[in-house]
């Protein structure tokens, strides 16, 4: 088992040629006695979950509160409007991201990655790098592979819940997997992959957690979509042979202690940030009435 | 290992869930599952205390159908779950909620449950810590620490001596593994909880011979 990133990077370097997914598939079947079998099966149902979700998201309708949906679809007409000012890949991810979240706001089956209100960065990424680097079938359940070990251990020495860590654990940690897992799919060492992780949580650090009414619509969805674009920006940092001056462990330390430090009104409980503004108040009243 | 708050890549990829909150409406939905589970049937009436950030924001995330649907038998990926409310009150159960915004649980997401079916009732305090991910913190009255993240036997018994003996004898017969143990009781010669973590998914066999003990209430396996 990895207790840090730097002992994820070592023994994925040593024992795997470098090879996270490898190292996290190995770490698995120790940590919980499935056969490599199931471990395979299990998340390739994930990936199968996660993909459907970025199609089926892709829609006009409505939440039942009214507050998000329809936003995909109209970065999906300005995409095919070719006339973009960004590039073609980060705006497809920042698509699908909220394609993803308006799924998710209206009750549909996602995957939570890491949790469900920033199930959309992860999937949003995936789905761009099946594109641009056409990955197979194995390298895409590779892709989940390596994510899922960085969120293990930011995870395990922060939070991955935004009650206790504010969005910085959720969007940030989202954001940072998705970005690691993009720089070893396109060639990236391990290394360069956790200074992507670094680059993301750097810059959500201390990310409050405040949903408007308490539903997992604004900003969840826009935060998840600018959130898969950061993955992307990351990631190209991280290729490009760029570090991190702070240790990717002190800074996964920092988002702990910043989080440890939110007063509660910023840890999902609707009682700060944009759920304080008038308008977010008044949202709430016209959506419970009180 | 066991400090670690997340031991599999499932807990950070997954689970697949209906929507909107991994936390406040899957993580809902796995606490009435145990509940469900070790309760093993549909309760006449129950009663919901939420704390903290569950009482804060639960209509908002589904949390009071997410429960519901948990104590109903469903699992995380029912489409049925936003229809939870409905059918508990087809099925005629009378279900009460205690709101306790103000209140000093100490972990944000924290929901108590107490289940009642004529004679038989139960409690059970579940934290959902994130992802989906829960803890279960107290049941009928004991104080356990459940992460429910590997195989786990749950054991109602009558406090009587050699009950112990008996349950790991057979997990011996059938080369079960135990990593972690726990018993707990009301009073001397009550009813206690022996819950027993194991190392082996594949212990319906003895979970069977387990039942054939005399004194013993039930048996829950959760993998």
């Amino acid at each position: 088992m990895f207790y840090t990133i730097k002992e994820l990077v070592e023994q994925a370097d040593s024992r795997f040629d470098g090879n996270i997914a490898e190292l996290m598939i190995e770490t698995e079947i120790e940590l919980t006695g499935r056969s490599r079998e199931e471990i395979l099966y299990i998340m390739s149902r994930n990936l199968e979950v996660m993909k459907a979700s970025v199609v089926n998201g892709l829609t006009e309708s409505k939440s039942i509160s009214g507050l998000t949906g329809g936003d995909a679809v109209k970065m999906d007409q300005y995409l095919k409007s070719g006339k973009t000012l960004s590039d073609k890949t980060v705006l497809t991810a920042v698509r699908n991201a909220m394609a993803v979240n308006e799924l998710n706001a209206k009750m549909g089956l996602v995957c939570a990655t890491p949790t469900a209100g920033s199930a959309g960065c992860l999937p949003a990424v995936l789905s761009t790098a099946i594109d641009k680097l056409h990955l197979s079938e194995k390298e895409q359940v590779d892709f989940l592979f390596t994510a899922g070990a960085f969120g293990l251990v930011i995870g395990n020495n922060a939070s991955i819940s935004g009650a206790e860590g504010g969005c910085q654990a959720e969007v940030g940690s989202a954001s940072a997997m998705g970005a690691a897992a993009l720089v070893k799919a396109a060639g990236g060492t391990a290394f360069e992959a956790s200074q992507a992780v670094a680059f993301v949580i750097k810059n959500l650090l201390g990310l409050i957690c405040d949903p408007v009414a308490g539903l997992v619509e604004v900003p969840c969805v826009k935060r998840n979509a600018l959130g898969a674009s950061f993955a992307l920006v990351a990631a190209d940092m991280a290729l490009a042979g760029i570090s991190s001056q702070i240790p990717v462990d002190e800074v996964i330390d920092a988002m702990y202690q910043v989080g440890a430090s939110l007063p509660t009104a910023f840890r999902e409980t609707a009682e700060g940030g944009l759920a304080a503004t008038p308008t977010g108040r008044r949202l709430s009243q016209e959506i419970f009435g009180h | 290992m066991n400090h670690l708050k997340f031991q599999s890549v499932f807990d950070i990829i997954g689970p697949v869930m209906i929507g909107p909150s991994s936390s406040h409406t899957a993580g809902a939905v796995r606490i009435g599952k145990i509940v469900n589970s070790i309760f093993g049937d549909i309760p006449e009436e129950v009663t919901f205390h939420l704390f903290n950030s569950f009482a804060k924001t639960y209509q908002g995330h589904g949390t009071d159908k997410a429960l519901v649907a948990g104590i109903l038998g469903m699992d995380t990926d029912n489409p049925d779950i936003k229809d939870s409310l409905e059918i508990a009150h087809q099925k005629g159960i009378r279900i009460y909620w205690d709101i306790l915004k103000d209140s000093n649980a100490p972990h944000p997401n924290t929901a108590k449950i107490t289940v009642k079916k004529g004679q038989k009732s139960m409690s059970i305090t579940g934290v959902s810590i994130g992802g989906g991910n829960i803890e279960v913190t107290e049941l009928n009255g004991f104080s356990v620490s459940l992460k429910m993240n590997t195989p786990t036997l749950i054991i109602v018994h009558q406090d009587i001596p050699g009950m112990i003996a008996k349950v790991t004898d057979i997990l011996s017969d059938y080369h079960i593994n135990i990593a972690q143990m726990n018993v707990t009781r009301e009073r001397a010669g009550e009813k206690a909880i022996m819950i027993i973590e194991v190392d082996s998914r594949d212990c319906q066999d003895a979970v069977n011979r387990i039942k054939e003990i005399p004194h013993l209430h039930n048996v829950n396996f959760f993998d």
